[in-house]
């Protein structure tokens, strides 16, 4: 202990240099703080972003969710579409000084595809992953996926990223002691203070994909643009707007929405749409497993209940933030269609009572699992609670933090032994606009995600789009997927809403709207 | 008085082993599971079950305790189960803002409010004692953190004098160190300098009525001279009581502090410990706070000796 307490007393000491003073650095406040170092260990995206820093990817969904080559130099797809070859680019070093080889990219791929639910969708068509040489390698299929570039180069949660071959052979469900990547910056681990600030140093070896392309999410020539990110973590959400008027911090990921009208009108503070899509979307999850919610009437009932103005006001507040969508899919996105939306178009509390009567519901408590310490999840609670409440079921709130939250719904006991029947959550907008992308559509049964929705076509559809041929075709299943939905009622939506980055336009320039994840390599210094 | 502090400091240790047995079961009682918080918002329950059996939560909690018992013993406090640091590591690295802003706060609390509370009794029901008194209830009355904000938006955001938030360690210089120490003091302190200026006040009043103050004034002596010297002195035991329970009353509040203005401390790394229901890092925290209680109980009691010569241990 007395080794720890010098070590941490003489880090406190060391002297703050003029050429610190003289680096160009970039403050930023991200929406949580850096506390795991493996973005594979786990789903949390603040590991993502700190892992899309540090490591590269073999290809970058751009804006438009296109996959773009980002390590791959060059690439061939069979015309059978079973094999896919590819070569990485030349130079291509680790922050150690090791050269990125094969070997390095399979043991990765293997640990994200064994981890990750998209990873593991993609894996379960993959026969072989072979080594050409020390640059090239195969990816060969059992039948033509259509999502492995797609799903190469996600944002979101748990990225493809590539580490070096000794830490992507750590068990998936250990973190890796080590964050040594080939990606733009560095970790700096001995500045690293968990729940306060992680540091990255630019990477000087970096080699930037050819042609100085301008970053367009995960795509584009990754060329740094500070010496040093500081990812500060300011927990208190009026401190750290108060600290970007202040110009104490450059970069506010997250703003709260309360906070939004004084940032528009701060001096030097501007805000950035996230982009073409819409950055969260708001569900209600039911659980399928009990009553009343295993009854697909009683499950349909709740549509009743959802007038998604009141939700996004309580909020967002903002007209010009949110967007009321009757679809699991998110408006905007790609597949935005209708099907099954005209099941909840209607606000009804007395037809909702009716419906759950119809099913069987005979009063008995309806546990809602009640955060509340989040700024969205605990409005949004309040007021399915009032909806419930009109309708006269009965309502058993249970008030609890976040964390408790996320670890009670895990519990597929009944509800009067630690279960639950409802919980409210959001997921990311980029992830929702794509079905095999958007795991909560999903009905996998108990193999699925909490509420463990059970409905073979669901899948069926979900597996059907990955192998369509045209955009038309995966246009026509997807609008079938979200009827099916829907009609099962795998969640609630209650709209969507965009959270705006808030930066010092003052201060630096080349902040690119955030789809997914939020890009930071490309940011400079004024 | 050798023999007094070595008996006390060994009674320290019952004492940190209730700590510790208390901690550690309330800790697993209470709801919430960090394996859960790990695997994150889209793992499956099979996932998270995966996660905590590799972390050995779900091994029988009396293992568990006796596991951690036993790396105590050794002088380990564990490991972060998120950063995957060492708990003393991270201690260590929170140590000196909270340390500082105690510190300071304490200095500045001690300082004000004593002379305002000797002054108060000594004009006692006049405009001075009312004004004091009169600061001493809102002192009271205001929430810590509320002052807090309203020192921010005046101080930081209107006028710019002073940063927002953070710390900046001694060693980058005595001003940035000290410019980001002064709001939060001041936050702080205001509640403690409130409590202290009227026990100050009250203990002064009644030493003020005793006869060997009405004879050093008889006899001439100076106010100042009877004061401090004479009322102030036999009024230090209540006094030095109520600094050192407002230590303990500065360690919940850094809690609130340390996060309304952004300073890495012990108190902050508290509260995301709890959130995160990071079980070593709490531990160790708890542990580290009832030791820091104990020894400032140890340390006024031995005060009193020195200030009472009738008070021998």
């Amino acid at each position: 202990m007395l080794k720890h307490i010098l070590a941490g007393a003489v880090a406190l000491v060391v002297p703050f240099t003029a050429a610190q003073a003289q680096e160009k650095v970039l403050r930023a406040v991200m929406h949580a703080d850096v506390r795991v170092i493996d973005p594979i260990w786990t789903t949390q995206t603040i590991a993502s972003i700190h892992g899309m820093l540090i490591y590269d990817t073999l290809f970058g969904n751009d804006a438009d969710l296109k996959p773009q080559p980002q390590m791959v130099g060059k690439y061939e797809i069979s015309p059978d579409k079973l094999t896919y070859t590819f070569t990485l680019r030349d130079g291509l070093k680790f922050h150690d000084g090791s050269p990125v080889t094969t070997k390095d990219v399979i043991a990765s791929l293997k640990r994200w595809g064994a981890k990750d639910g998209v990873g593991i969708r993609l894996f379960s068509y993959v026969t072989k992953l072979e080594a050409v040489d020390d640059k090239t390698f195969k990816m060969i299929l059992k039948e033509p996926y259509g999502m492995v570039l797609e799903s190469l180069g996600k944002s979101g949660s748990s990225v493809a990223i590539i580490m070096r071959e000794q830490e992507a052979l750590t068990d998936p469900q250990q973190q890796v002691k080590e964050a040594i990547g080939s990606g733009p910056f560095k970790f700096a681990k001995d500045l690293w203070v968990p729940g306060s600030k992680a540091i990255y140093l630019k990477n000087k070896d970096y080699v930037p994909r050819p042609g100085n392309e301008p970053p367009s999410s995960f795509a584009g020539s990754k060329i740094p643009g500070v010496d040093r990110i500081e990812l500060v973590w300011i927990s208190d959400p009026q401190t750290a707007m108060s600290a970007l008027v202040n110009g104490e911090i450059d970069f506010y990921e997250a703003p709260n929405n309360d906070f939004l009208p004084i940032l528009a009108k701060a001096k030097g503070v501007k805000l950035m749409m996230t982009g073409k899509i819409d950055s969260t979307q708001g569900m209600i999850r039911l659980n399928h497993l009990h009553p009343p919610f295993d009854n697909v009437k009683a499950r349909q009932a709740m549509y009743h209940l959802i007038n998604q103005e009141d939700f996004l006001r309580a909020i967002v507040g903002n007209p010009e933030f949110y967007r009321v969508c009757h679809g699991l899919l998110t408006c905007g996105g790609p597949y935005e269609n209708t099907g099954g939306s005209a099941l909840m178009k209607e606000y009804n509390p007395k037809k909702a009572a009716q419906l759950m009567k119809e099913a069987g519901y005979k009063g008995e408590p309806i546990t809602v699992l009640f955060t509340t310490d989040h700024n969205t999840i605990t409005p949004a609670t309040q007021v399915l609670v009032q909806a419930m409440r009109e309708a006269g079921l009965n309502v058993d709130a249970q008030s609890m933090d976040w964390g408790a939250v996320v670890s009670r719904r895990a519990k597929k006991e009944p509800p009067a032994q630690g279960g639950w029947n409802i919980f409210v959550t959001t997921t990311g907008g980029v992830g929702a606009s794509n079905p095999v992308l958007h795991t909560w559509i999903g009905a996998a049964c108990d193999k699925g995600l909490f509420g463990w929705p059970c409905d073979p076509e669901i899948e069926k559809l979900r597996n059907a789009f990955a192998f369509a041929q045209t955009d038309e075709e995966r246009k026509k299943i997807a609008t079938d997927l979200q009827t099916r939905a829907m009609e099962q009622v795998v969640y609630i939506p209650f709209g969507q809403w965009n959270t705006p980055l808030a930066f010092r336009a003052d201060k630096i320039d080349g902040v690119v709207p955030n789809t997914g994840l939020a890009v930071l390599w490309g940011i400079t210094k004024k | 008085m050798t023999a007094y502090i070595v008996r006390r400091l060994f009674a320290t240790l019952p004492v940190m082993a209730v700590v510790a047995l208390f901690v550690f079961f309330l800790l697993r009682f209470a709801p919430g599971d960090p394996a859960a918080i790990i695997a994150g918002e889209d793992a499956t329950a099979e996932a998270i079950a995966a996660v905590r059996a590799k972390l050995g939560l779900d091994r029988p909690m009396v293992e568990q305790f006796f596991v951690w018992m036993l790396q105590l013993a050794q002088g380990d406090m564990g490991v972060s189960i998120f950063s995957n640091l060492a708990v003393t590591r991270l201690i260590s690295q929170r140590l000196e803002p909270t340390v500082a802003l105690t510190l300071s706060t304490l200095f500045v609390a001690v300082a004000l409010s004593i002379p305002i509370g000797v002054l108060a009794a000594w004009k006692a029901r006049k405009l001075v004692d009312r004004l004091v008194m009169g600061f001493a209830v809102l002192g009271f009355a205001m929430p810590g953190f509320v002052l807090a904000y309203i020192l921010i938006y005046f101080f930081a955001v209107q006028w710019q004098l002073l940063p927002v938030q953070g710390y900046r360690p001694i060693a980058e210089g005595l001003w940035p160190f000290v410019e980001c120490l002064i709001l939060p003091s001041v936050a702080l302190g205001v509640t403690y300098m409130a409590l202290i200026a009227r026990i100050t006040r009250a203990s002064m009043l009644e030493v003020l009525a005793q006869d060997y103050i009405r004879t050093a004034n008889a006899k001439g002596l100076a106010t100042d001279r009877v004061l401090l010297l004479h009322a102030l002195k036999n009024a230090a035991v209540p006094i030095i009581t109520v600094i050192g329970i407002g230590i303990a009353l500065l360690i919940s509040g850094v809690v609130i502090t340390e996060t309304v203005f952004n300073i890495p401390g012990l108190g902050r790394l508290t509260v995301d410990a709890v959130l995160k229901r990071d079980y070593p890092v709490v531990q160790g925290l708890i542990l580290v706070f009832a030791a820091a209680k104990v020894l400032v109980n140890l340390i006024i009691d031995i005060s009193y000796a020195f200030l009472d010569p009738r008070i021998r241990y």
